[in-house]
């Protein structure tokens, strides 16, 4: 799954520790998240959307389909 | 947005309580072990009540450790919670394929010695050592 993260967070000056402190995760979290390493669950993406006021599809796409 | 450096997230904290629980009850755990092992030979002559004491508070303690470490890995975010199952899977099939032909081993006359449950353990330790550490890296 690729995903938006990365370039959302640059966009906003945010280091990963600011982000994974606002999601309640670690860095290392977030770090294996921008690199595509791991996918979050539902409940952190929906996290994430809200985070960032954007919806799911706008921040995570499903490479299957792209 | 707060500087994470000041900022200390509720989710830190409980991490770091449960972190410091189980640490206190596998200690606690250990040391009952110890009691229940060498104090029979060492401090009350085999006596049966001190005996079966020592042998229920470890008992006792074990299970309290188990749930030290069950709210742990409730408390993980998780990437830490996936990495911490998948170590677990990992050691529970080596422990039990290992550990069944380790039995075996005396029983079809392959070694003279009997088996020690202690072996076991060490190779379940540091299967789920290095299933930790292949799981951090393959997610760095």
């Amino acid at each position: 799954m690729r995903n938006r993260l990365k370039v959302l967070r640059a966009e906003r000056d945010w280091t990963q520790a600011q982000l994974a402190s606002e999601l309640d995760v670690s860095r290392q979290t977030i770090n294996a998240i921008e690199k595509g390493k791991f996918d979050p669950s539902l409940p952190l993406a929906f996290k994430v959307a809200r985070l960032f006021g954007l919806s799911i599809e706008d921040i995570f796409q499903d490479e299957a389909r792209s | 947005m707060n500087d994470p450096k000041t900022r200390s997230t509720e989710w830190a904290l409980s991490t770091k309580r449960n972190t410091a629980q189980l640490r206190y009850w596998t200690l606690a755990w250990v040391a009952t072990m110890a009691v229940a092992a060498f104090g029979p030979k060492y401090v009350w002559d085999f006596a049966t009540l001190p005996s079966i004491l020592g042998l229920l508070v470890n008992v006792a303690v074990g299970f309290g450790m188990i749930v030290a470490n069950k709210r742990y890995l409730k408390g993980l975010d998780e990437l830490h919670r996936k990495i911490f199952l998948e170590a677990s899977v990992l050691t529970l099939g080596v422990g039990l394929v290992c550990g069944l032909s380790y039995a075996l081993l005396e029983d079809i006359r392959l070694i003279s010695f009997e088996p020690e449950i202690s072996h076991l353990v060490v190779l379940m330790c540091l299967t789920f050592l290095a299933g930790m550490i292949l799981g951090y890296r393959r997610y760095q």
